[in-house]
């Protein structure tokens, strides 16, 4: 008991150096710019060099912090400044023009120019609070409460907010207890199949032997999701106390992040996150001055898809292709080199600490029954608003399309919402009102998956997004099971000849009957799921893949090979270069009316003059079968002749 | 493509190097394998062959390594390497027009070097960007909302900056 006691009285200190340190900034100006990977890839980093530059220039008194990101992503670069007198102000679009216009009106003459504001943090008279927007409402911040409000490269700000409190509660509860608080809580596993976490915790602890293993999953590969990059990048330490937890409770002292290699910021951040708690004695040969041994490594993945399968996972940490292999026996029995071994979601396990903090029943509260806790969705596509979501289970897909995503973007019309990346599926309008859990998405035909959602509108053609899912699976099937290798490779096949506009009457039945004997020949969920994207289009979207197959048109407009471009001579403003500049390949000129013409031979089909005719006179047209080109004039063929 | 003697020696001795540091475990194969791509670039067969010897494998499993996960390459990289994000949101947005306009703009199909050994090209599965789609990559630095244009544009503003290079050189 001594021990134990000892831990919290340790954690104690530490925590009130960082919180002395916060209020050493109290009363203080403070610029926090977000730096996670979108940020930059926005430009957030010479943002961040401007306000520097300016506040030294200008001689003020502030501190510009990075931190993490808030999941508004379509703002970035985003900014918050928190400048005593004022509520917290956050800025989104941001610039180095902007910046340093605000540290010259804000800063210095003490204007909040509200004009370029996006939000606050409090209730103020000035700004409206993020509470206030529509996505206020659904949205229930558990993981990301502290996303983009701290600095993830300092241990001091975690623990300024309570944290690792709950890794010194835990060696004060003991493993059993932990377990029992975590299985109380009926936390299913966010990777995507929705596993009770305190089962899978608790058949590890059981196995026999003395050493086990400990991974947290962080080989986030759906294309379309960003959310364990995201919590990775902006609040490491939360998963690094995951984790430790997660150790201490099924008894494992060597604990491993697997995370992709594309992901080079995350893997840095987890790293300095771990050599921090480190050297404050929050990890390694004694955790918190207690008896307890716990080493954390970072293993980089080498981009196979395959891998986010935890016994691929396994294979690849052991040196070897990453190959799945047969289960049961499942990881949590023989697992790492043989040992019992628990593999969590970095979203999981950056549940556990606020589960052993403020207990299970306060987790359960928010949820439905079979799925309690709150879903985080990477919100891609045609949005206006991308970015990430989190909402308490049991939200519907129209709350976090129209309410939180703001809807679709330009004037599109909302066509379907993919979910679940290459092991989901296309839900059509109907479906909207489907309540987001494990089950009921399941039952609807898509997956929870690790929660990427790709909303597309009515320009985007379903048959290409089947077959650019089964091209990704294809690529990433490990070659293991004939079904999945060779069947894959099939139904590829038929789909690309669809979209190229040779597709047979009888590839429909076909493309279903494949289906079938793919999900039936596969070992992994890789290949059990491979077909669903096709499955799920064919459901809501047959008449697509019919009109491909027997009037050889793209109702969307998408598929290259059946589609041309094409420039209405009554709309053609002769004096406007405009679509003539544009085309990367010259296939642009102007005929003897001046009027601009598309040289079909040449043309690429970027979509570049489309974009590039001024709104005015829209004088660029895509049309699908593509011979309705030469029944329009058929400028071209004069040319030729 | 094929490597100088100079570069087959470079790669023994910085393989050798990076495998001193190293345990010979077959659990440090990726790790090794990532370290000697860091230095090199590329993981040519003589630095597999130097792993196989480290590791007390043969050299096979280490090429069925390399060749299974898609991070490693067996060719050099060119001083730009662009990458272009195939992921779900930049494909819906365009990145096939983006990946065409590369290997129009560079005269190499996806997954070659430029004979300069300037430019290589490659495909990777999402990196994350989604919300700025269709992203490409030069180095690591990432570029949003890409258009044919804009491929046009960074590739000619490398070249001006080399071509500024050669100048301040050659005066």
């Amino acid at each position: 008991m001594n021990n134990q006691n000892n831990a919290a009285e340790r954690l104690e200190i530490l925590r009130s150096r960082a919180l002395a340190h916060r209020d050493s900034l109290r009363g203080k100006t403070v610029v926090a710019v977000g730096t996670a990977t979108c940020g930059r890839a926005a430009g957030a980093l010479e943002v961040v060099r401007t306000f520097r530059e300016e506040i030294e220039r200008l001689q003020v008194e502030a501190t510009v912090i990075e931190v993490g990101c808030m999941g508004h992503c379509y703002a970035e670069p985003m900014a918050f400044i928190f400048k005593p007198g004022f509520p917290g102000i956050c800025y989104g679009y941001l610039n180095e023009g902007l910046a340093s216009r605000l540290v010259q009106d804000f800063l210095v003459e003490g204007d909040p120019c509200v004009e370029f504001a996006l939000a606050a943090n409090e209730v103020n008279d000035l700004v409206p609070t993020f509470q206030d927007f529509p996505r206020g409402m659904v949205e229930q911040k558990v993981v990301m409460e502290h996303c983009g409000f701290i600095d993830p490269e300092n241990i001091d700000h975690y623990l300024a907010v309570g944290g690792y409190g709950a890794l010194a509660k835990s060696l004060d509860m003991g493993p059993g207890q932990v377990i029992e608080e975590v299985l109380s809580s009926g936390l299913r596993g966010r990777g995507g199949a929705g596993f009770p976490t305190g089962k899978k915790w608790s058949i590890c602890a059981n196995a026999a032997g003395p050493t086990r293993y400990i991974i947290c999953n962080g080989d986030e590969g759906d294309p379309g999701a960003f959310m364990d990059r995201t919590i990775l990048e902006s609040n490491p330490h939360l998963v690094v106390e995951g984790l430790a937890i997660a150790a201490y409770a099924v008894g494992a002292a060597k604990g491993y992040f697997y995370v992709r290699a594309e992901y080079p910021l995350a893997v840095e951040r987890i790293r300095k996150a771990i050599s921090q708690a480190e050297e404050y004695g929050i990890l390694g040969r004694s955790v918190l001055g207690g008896g307890l041994s716990l080493e954390l490594e970072v293993f980089q993945g080498s981009g196979a898809f395959v891998c986010g399968e935890e016994t691929a996972l396994i294979a690849s940490m052991e040196g070897e292709p990453g190959l799945p292999r047969h289960r049961p026996p499942y990881p949590s029995e023989a697992g790492l080199f043989g040992k019992p071994t628990v593999i969590d979601n970095v979203k999981t396990l950056s549940y556990v600490p606020r589960i052993i903090r403020n207990g299970a029943g306060e987790f359960k509260n928010s949820g439905t029954e079979g799925s309690p806790g709150t879903a985080i969705f990477a919100l891609a596509g045609k949005l206006v608003n991308t970015g990430l979501a989190e909402v308490p289970m049991g939200a519907t897909l129209r709350q976090i399309i129209y309410d939180v995503g703001s809807g679709i973007a330009g004037n599109g019309s909302f066509k379907a919402v993919q979910i679940g990346g290459p092991s989901g599926g296309c839900l059509p309008e109907e479906t909207l009102d489907t309540p987001i859990d494990f089950d009921s998405l399941t039952r609807a035909g898509a997956m929870m998956g690790s929660g990427g959602m790709v909303v597309l509108d009515q320009d985007d053609c379903m048959v290409e997004m089947a077959r650019f899912f089964l091209d990704f699976t294809q690529k990433e099937s490990c070659g293991k099971c004939t079904f999945c290798r060779l069947g894959t490779k099939q139904l590829l096949g038929i789909l690309e000849r669809i979209t190229k506009g040779q597709g047979r009457p009888e590839d429909i039945p076909l493309l279903l009957e494949l289906a079938g004997e793919i999900k039936a020949g596969s070992l992994c969920n890789l290949g059990k799921t491979a077909p669903n994207p096709v499955l799920s289009t064919l459901k809501y979207f047959r008449s697509e893949y019919e009109a491909h197959i027997h009037e050889k048109r793209c109702p969307s407009l998408m598929c290259k090979d059946l589609i041309a471009f094409y420039i209405l001579p009554e709309k053609c403003e002769r004096s406007c270069d405009a679509c003539v500049g544009s085309c990367p390949v010259e296939a642009i000129y102007s005929n003897e009316d001046r009027i601009k013409v598309i040289d079909q031979a040449k043309c690429v089909k970027c979509n570049s003059c489309l974009v590039a005719c001024p709104p005015q006179y829209r004088a660029v047209v895509k049309v699908s079968p593509p011979d309705l080109v030469a029944g329009k004039g058929g400028e071209n063929d004069e040319r030729k002749s | 493509m094929i490597l100088t003697e100079l570069e087959k020696k470079e790669a023994v001795e910085k393989s050798r190097r990076i495998l001193s540091q190293n345990g010979s475990s077959k659990n440090s194969l990726i790790p090794v394998l990532q370290k000697i791509q860091a230095s090199l670039g590329y993981i040519p067969p003589e630095a597999m062959r130097e792993v196989a010897g480290h590791l007390g494998i043969p050299a096979v499993e280490v090429y069925g390594v390399v060749t299974f996960y898609n991070q490693f390459r067996l060719t050099p990289p060119g001083k730009h390497q662009v990458k272009v994000c195939m992921g779900t949101a930049c494909h819906m947005k365009g990145g096939n027009i983006i990946m065409e306009s590369w290997e129009r703009v560079l005269k190499i199909k996806t997954g070659e070097t430029t004979p300069d050994r300037e430019f290589s090209l490659e495909r990777v599965a999402c990196v994350g960007c989604c919300t700025m789609a269709p992203v490409a990559l030069i180095n690591e630095k990432v570029h949003p909302r890409m258009t044919p244009t804009g491929v046009d544009g960074l590739y000619f503003s490398h070249q001006l900056a080399n071509q500024q290079k050669k100048e301040v050189v050659s005066e």
